[in-house]
This record gives C-alpha cells, sequence and structure tokens, in this order.
C-alpha cells in the first residue's frame, strides 16, 4: 500500500475535518464548506504566493495545536497559515473575527467610489457580497475618495483604479502565465496604484485571465463594457478546439447573442482553467463553441435569480439628505423604459428579457 | 557617570580610521573570536549577555541566533539593519559616522558565529555619506587581513557588502529589509517563515540592528557575564538613546539603563534639563512608533515607583500606564507642544511610509490622518475622536507586519492620556488656532491608588 499522507485533524467553528499536512486554514474550512469559509479577496488557490493582503480572511485560533495547544495572539489570516494537528479555529463564532473583518471591510470601502449602478462588476463581485455579509449600511468617511491619474492598458482591458482593493492577484496572474509582465503596483501606501509605468498596452495571449481573477470591478473587459448587466445574461459552458488554452469557457449568452466570454469559474469564484485571450475577446459567436449545457450558479447568486421575489422596498433616504425637502422631478424614468413599471414581472418573461418584451406588453 | 562600552572610544581624535581605531584595541574581538572560540561559543557568549535586539522589539539577540536554520550546503546569511528611520532615533547613524570600525568588527565576530560568508549592511538611502565612511572601514579592514579568504588562518571567509535603501521607512521592517535588498518592491514578506529559516534568497538569515552587531564586540571583550552585569534584570549592557526636542543637550548618550527617567531628563551628564526654563509636558521614549506619555507617568509608574530608563520599568503598567523603550528615540515635548498637532505629524508619516499591501494600514492610516488634520484645525467633531480611537484599533493587530500596529500606538496614547486636549481643539476651534493647550494637569502628581482596574 501506498505512503498515506500525514492527516491533521483541525477544528474549525466546532466542525472537525481532516486535512493533508501544509493545508492553509483557509483551505480546511473550505472543505467543510458554507459559512465556516473565511472570505478572500486577495487569496487565489491557482496563484502562488497570493494571499494574506487584503485581512479579510483572519481566524483566531484558540488552540495551536495538540503539542502546543496555546492560543495565538493575533488573528491569523487563514488563507497563509497553515494547520496544526489538533489545531483550533474560530471563524464565524468568534466576536473577534466577526468585528476585526468588519473594520477591515470598512476600511476597503471608504476609498472605494461604489459606482456599482455602473461598474461591469456588480453582481459577480466579490466586494459586493462581502459588504452585503460584513459590512455597515453607512459610512463614518467624509472625506473626498481617492482619485488617480487613468492608464490605457490597451484595447482589451479597462483600469478603473478607484475600484481597486490592491490584491495583487493581477500582478501575481501576469508573473505566473505571462513571460513578462509589463504592468505592476507603482508608489506605495494609500497612493499605490496597478499601472504600467511606460504606458504600455497589455498584450500577451494569456493576460485577459487578470480581468477573471480581479475581486472587484478594477479590471474589466472592453469588449463587454456596458454592454449588459450580468444578471440578465444566461451562462452556459462551452468549449472550443484551441491550439493555445484548454477552450472550456463560460459564454455568457443574452437570446442568441454571445456578450462575454470568461473562465469557468467554481464556486470560490476562482477560474478552474486559464483562457487565452482569443477565446475570451474574438470568439463571440456561438458558432464558435461546442455547447456543453448551463452552468451551475449558486442559488444565492444574482445571476442565478435573474429575477426579483420579496422585494423590500427601501427606506426612503433622499428628504432626510436633502433637509426635508423633496426631489424634484427631472425625467420620468417610465416615460423612457418600461423596464421598471410595477406591473412587469421580470420572472415570468419567458427566455432572456429583452427590451423588445416590455413593449410587448403594451 | 555610567559605564561606556559603545562609545568609549567614539571621540579619540581619528578613530574613523584602522591605525587609530586598533591601536585603541580594536579589532581584538575579532583576534578571540577567530583564533580561541568556536561559533557555537561566540553564539552562547551572545546568549549568556542577555543582550536583546536594539532595533525596537527587544528580542534576545542570543536567542535570534540560536533559531537560525543550518541546513547543509545552503548559505546563511547576516544582514545589519542600518535603516534607520524612525523619526526621533538617530543612534545607529552616530555609531556608524564616528566608530564605522566598531560596526565592520561586530559584522566579522557575529558573520563567523552564524556562519555567513557574505554579510550585508542595508543603510538607508538618505544616509549617503555613511555609505562612503563604512565602505573605506571596510576596505580598510580587508587590506589588513580581517575580510576576504581565510581570515586569520582559521579557514572562514567574509565579505561585507553595503546596500543603500531608496528612502522606504517600511525597509527597515526585516522582510522588507530582504525583499528590497534581492531587488524587489520592499513589501513586507507574510510571516512565517521566518527570516531564520527562509529569509535572504530563501537561505536562512539574521537581521540585526546596528547597536545590537556593535554590542557583541564589547560582549565578546569583557565576556557575556560581565556584560550581563551591567544594566538590571533583562536590561543588560548599555543601550544608545537619541535624545531629542525640547531639551537643553540633544544627542546621543550611552546610558546603563539603571538611571531613572527623571535623572536622564535633567541631569547635566545627559539632556541637560528642558530647555528655556519651560517645563516638561510629555514624553515618547522610544522613537515615533512607541506609546507618548504625560509627565507625570513618564517620571512615575502606576504604582508610584520612579520610572527606569529599561526595557522592563518603561513598559510597566503595559500600554494603559506604561510605554516602550523601543529603539531609544527619546523626543521630549515641553509645555508650548500641541499633542493634537504633534499626533498629526506622527499619523502624516505613517501615511506616507505605509507600503499600501494590506488594507488596514493602507486606508486607516490616511483616515486618520485626515481626522487628525480636521481636529487640529478647528473642524473636528466630539465624534471624531471616538472615531479615531475604533479606526486605531481595527488597524492595531490586523495587518502584515509591525508598521500598522506602529501607526495606531501614537494616536491611541495620546487619546489615552491627552484626551481633554483633543476634546479642547474640538470645543474651542478659535482658541486651538491661536494658543497652545499649555500643561494643563499633565504633570500633577497622581494618585498612589492608580492601580489598574482588576
Amino acid at each position: 500500500m501506498a505512503d498515506q499522507p500525514k492527516l491533521f485533524k483541525v477544528t474549525i467553528d466546532n466542525i472537525t475535518v481532516e486535512v493533508e499536512a501544509g493545508t492553509s486554514i483557509l483551505n480546511a474550512a473550505r472543505m467543510i464548506g458554507g459559512d465556516v469559509a473565511p472570505p478572500a479577496m486577495c487569496y487565489y488557490s491557482k496563484l502562488k504566493g497570493s494571499g494574506g493582503k487584503c485581512r479579510t480572511c483572519l481566524v483566531e485560533v484558540s488552540a495551536g495545536s495538540t503539542a502546543d495547544p496555546r492560543p495565538m495572539p493575533k488573528l491569523v489570516a487563514s488563507c497563509r497559515t497553515n494547520v496544526m494537528d489538533g489545531m483550533v479555529v474560530k471563524n464565524i463564532t468568534s466576536e473577534r473575527v466577526q468585528d476585526a473583518r468588519k473594520g477591515v471591510v470598512e476600511l476597503l470601502l471608504i476609498n472605494h467610489p461604489l459606482d456599482c449602478p455602473i461598474c461591469d462588476q456588480a453582481g459577480e463581485c466579490h466586494l459586493q457580497d462581502l459588504s452585503y455579509e460584513h459590512g455597515a449600511e453607512g459610512t463614518r468617511y467624509e472625506f473626498p475618495r481617492r482619485q488617480f491619474e487613468k492608464h490605457n492598458l490597451g484595447p482589451y482591458i479597462q483600469l478603473h483604479m478607484t475600484r481597486c482593493i490592491l490584491c495583487y492577484r493581477c500582478v501575481f496572474t501576469a508573473d505566473q502565465l505571462t513571460n513578462k509582465r509589463v504592468h505592476g503596483v507603482l508608489d506605495r501606501g494609500d497612493h499605490a496604484e496597478i499601472a504600467t509605468y511606460i504606458e504600455k498596452a497589455l498584450d500577451n495571449d494569456f493576460i485577459g485571465n487578470v480581468i477573471d481573477v480581479c475581486p472587484v470591478g478594477a479590471l474589466t473587459d472592453k469588449t463587454f463594457r456596458f454592454k449588459n448587466r450580468v444578471w440578465f445574461l444566461k451562462p452556459v459552458d462551452a468549449h472550443r478546439n484551441c491550439p493555445k488554452c484548454s477552450g472550456k469557457v463560460t459564454l455568457w449568452h443574452r437570446g442568441d447573442e454571445v456578450f462575454r466570454v470568461t473562465g469557468r469559474k467554481d464556486q470560490w469564484g476562482e477560474v478552474q482553467d486559464w483562457i487565452c485571450n482569443d477565446c475570451r475577446f474574438e470568439k463571440k459567436k456561438t458558432s464558435d463553441w461546442v455547447i456543453d449545457g448551463p452552468t451551475k450558479v449558486s442559488r444565492h447568486s444574482v445571476i442565478s435569480a435573474n429575477h426579483y421575489v420579496d422585494t423590500v422596498k427601501p427606506h426612503e433616504a433622499l428628504p432626510e439628505v436633502m433637509g426635508g425637502r423633496q426631489p424634484r422631478l427631472l425625467m420620468n424614468i417610465h416615460s423612457v423604459s418600461e423596464v421598471n413599471k410595477p406591473t412587469i414581472d421580470l420572472s415570468k418573461i419567458q427566455g432572456p428579457a429583452h427590451s423588445g418584451d416590455f413593449k410587448k406588453g403594451e | 557617570m555610567g559605564r561606556k562600552l559603545l562609545l568609549e572610544k567614539a571621540h579619540v581624535p581619528g578613530i574613523r580610521s584602522y591605525d587609530v581605531y586598533r591601536r585603541e584595541g580594536g579589532y581584538r574581538s575579532v583576534e578571540k573570536a577567530l583564533k580561541t572560540m568556536s561559533p557555537d561559543q561566540v553564539t552562547e557568549e551572545v546568549k549568556k549577555s542577555g543582550l536583546r535586539g536594539r532595533g525596537g522589539a527587544g528580542f534576545p539577540a542570543g536567542m535570534k541566533w540560536s533559531f537560525l536554520a543550518k541546513p547543509e550546503g545552503v548559505p546563511r546569511y547576516l544582514v545589519c539593519n542600518a535603516d534607520e528611520s524612525e523619526p526621533g532615533t538617530f543612534k545607529d547613524r552616530y555609531l556608524m559616522e564616528f566608530i564605522p570600525h566598531l560596526l565592520v568588527e561586530g559584522l566579522i565576530v557575529a558573520s563567523y558565529a552564524l556562519g555567513s560568508n557574505r554579510t550585508f549592511i542595508y543603510i538607508r538611502g538618505e544616509y549617503a555619506w555613511i555609505v562612503d565612511i563604512l565602505e573605506q572601514a571596510i576596505a580598510e579592514a580587508k587590506n589588513n587581513g580581517w575580510l576576504g579568504k581565510n581570515i586569520l588562518g582559521s579557514g572562514f571567509d567574509c565579505e561585507i557588502y553595503v546596500q543603500r535603501g531608496a528612502g522606504a521607512y517600511i525597509c527597515g521592517e526585516e522582510t522588507a529589509l530582504i525583499e528590497s535588498l534581492e531587488g524587489k518592491r520592499g513589501n513586507p514578506r507574510i510571516k512565517p517563515p521566518f527570516p531564520a529559516v527562509k529569509g535572504l534568497w530563501d537561505c536562512p538569515t539574521v537581521v540585526n540592528n546596528v547597536e545590537t552587531i556593535a554590542a557583541v564586540v564589547p560582549i565578546l571583550n569583557i565576556t557575556g557575564e560581565e556584560y550581563a552585569k551591567i544594566g538590571v534584570g533583562k536590561s543588560t549592557g548599555t543601550k544608545l538613546i537619541s535624545a531629542c526636542g525640547n531639551i537643553n543637550k540633544p544627542g546621543v548618550f550611552e546610558i546603563d539603563m539603571t538611571i531613572s527617567v527623571e535623572e536622564f531628563i535633567y541631569s547635566e551628564e545627559y539632556c541637560g534639563g528642558i530647555a528655556n526654563g519651560k517645563r516638561l509636558k510629555a514624553c515618547i521614549p522610544g522613537g515615533s512608533s512607541v506609546p507618548i506619555l504625560p509627565a507625570n507617568l513618564l517620571l512615575k509608574t502606576a504604582k508610584g515607583e520612579a520610572r527606569m530608563m529599561n526595557y522592563e520599568s518603561l513598559s510597566d503598567g503595559g500600554f494603559a500606564t506604561g510605554t516602550m523603550m523601543g529603539s531609544g528615540g527619546f523626543i521630549v515635548l515641553d509645555e508650548d507642544q500641541c499633542v493634537v498637532r504633534h499626533t498629526l505629524t506622527l499619523a502624516r508619516f505613517y501615511r506616507h511610509e505605509s507600503c499600501g499591501q494590506c488594507s488596514p494600514c493602507r486606508e486607516g492610516t490616511g483616515w486618520m490622518e485626515k481626522i487628525l488634520k480636521n481636529i487640529e484645525y478647528g473642524k473636528g467633531k466630539k465624534s471624531d475622536i471616538d472615531l479615531l480611537w475604533d479606526i486605531q484599533r481595527k488597524i492595531e493587530g490586523n495587518t502584515i507586519c509591525p508598521l500598522g500596529d506602529a501607526a495606531a500606538w501614537p494616536v491611541a496614547a495620546a487619546i489615552r492620556h491627552f484626551r481633554d486636549e483633543f476634546e479642547w481643539h474640538v470645543q474651542y476651534p478659535n482658541a486651538a488656532q491661536n494658543r497652545n493647550y499649555g500643561l494643563a494637569h499633565y504633570a500633577d502628581p497622581l494618585p498612589v491608588a492608580a492601580a489598574p482596574k482588576a
């Protein structure tokens, strides 16, 4: 019989799991799954050296190991701390962790533009999910948010530096997938930015993957820019014979049209295979692809929802912030579009929703 | 007069040159180590001396050396941290400028103990002229057979290289220093692995402060036991203190850690009292990162005992009523200084020097600076003080490297001890623009019953 790898017993939030030596706490927690898995904004299992920076995955180690059961004094980054045999970890059961995580989310958001309504990442943004789970309702930050000089990264990739949380994933991606990295982090501290020092376009067959690894809307697909919201698109798995990459992708359809192509993402939002720029940016016809079937999307995701039930009308805040005055009506959206009409029920429309569907009702 | 070990010969004319240094008894410790001792014996000697790291954390140097992994066939490195960038700390500069051979001598001995054949001095970029001084000292040492191949016929090879930094405070953090030394962006690494296992070019590495390395020389000369007798308790040997601020005699002083803070500030031998006949308001005794203390808590601990200039006494009472020895940057503030403005200056420094790698420090330092600016310029709100407290709490302990803590502590301590002054700034914004809060009650004797609540 082959040598059994040594298994370590680790208890996370009172759930014990056996994992191989050398596994990080985060990956052990992911094996348990569900709420126990800490959020990770910078760690990416397929990128060597990633993690440790965003501090959202902090957990409390209340016993280091069976041999040395002392607790670790500080919260540790679960993505970069390996389990020991007999380790006891608290994630959602620790108030300290919840408090620290709330603090990190607040700090991540103070300079974030919160421009989700016009951001292409909205709906599949890890920062949105994180803020929804751990963020506060309002901000205590009263200063102008950070701004940057604009950089042009070429015809395919759009950089919005204001949205960036400096996770370094794109830097690791370029380091590990391409032969020469031309972008990186310039400057330091709160004015650090992702840029190319000599205003060079990113052109490499695999550089498009930085779009997939970006947890926020800082790096987005220029060929998909402002074309559609992700929750109006239907993702299907597809493949093609690609000489450069595995060719296994997710196509994002609306009607017959392919709006964008991305890598296939797993439940942690990580791509299964890196795909090349040709597949991502050039092959935008259904005929280019062999469809494998619908993509499995978490039922909690807005993408799978694609309709709205039990919606609660948000608290009217406008008169409050306008000192008691009512807002003045400049344009009624209903006179321009039917989408927001209360009679329209998106869930009852057959197939993907088009503006034509709404006109039909008339 | 306290005993001097490091700066004893610093003012002998021409001590910077090899000939004078050697005539004054220099390089004896190298002879002793290489000819009569094994590397482990040298480490043992340093362990016995109880020498604590002089860079700020105060970790026992001998222990650090003994943690160094020694796998076969892998080079080991000693790196001397001369990236002295802490506001208020300038002791290493003094040492390297006046008596560079002491550092070179210490480096040879330490390299021998650790088995480092290539040893690096990482010096902050702003110390441009000291690079020349060190390189000259290294060249002289090499010409006289103290460096190079087979030193003193012992079979031990050693070269020392000087590498200049590019002006980043963060590169004084040991893993950021190693990254920078490797030619990369000076971002701290995530520990573990610690440098003792995987440091420079993934090889086992020890990073020591200049003063720590220099202290190895007297330890070998007078033996570790003798060295341990100087000082009190776990604060052994002598410590360089760079004193600055509102004192009559700013400068670098060598103390043997048996004197009180009061004596250090007021005696003619050291700081010579507060300048211009003013009164003492507050002091940061260990460089900008350590908590600031008001005069009453600085001179007496919460138990009512006189506070001494050593690691234990300065940290007596924890952060609630104590502070830290740190790197020995003794900053004195008199009654005319504004603590809010002072804290703002420090916050601006840390905002500027944060590497931007991990979120709490990158975002939090900037936020704290902006709020402090508002308070200082009369635009603050009362809730801002609690907000500041909350932000520093969320930075501290949640970052990759200690810079986050270093940024949080000064703000926390200022609010803890000088909350009245912050509130006065908020309440009387106009007055705060025109005059200072003054000494207030910060030097009043404390009731001895100020024992911490159970």
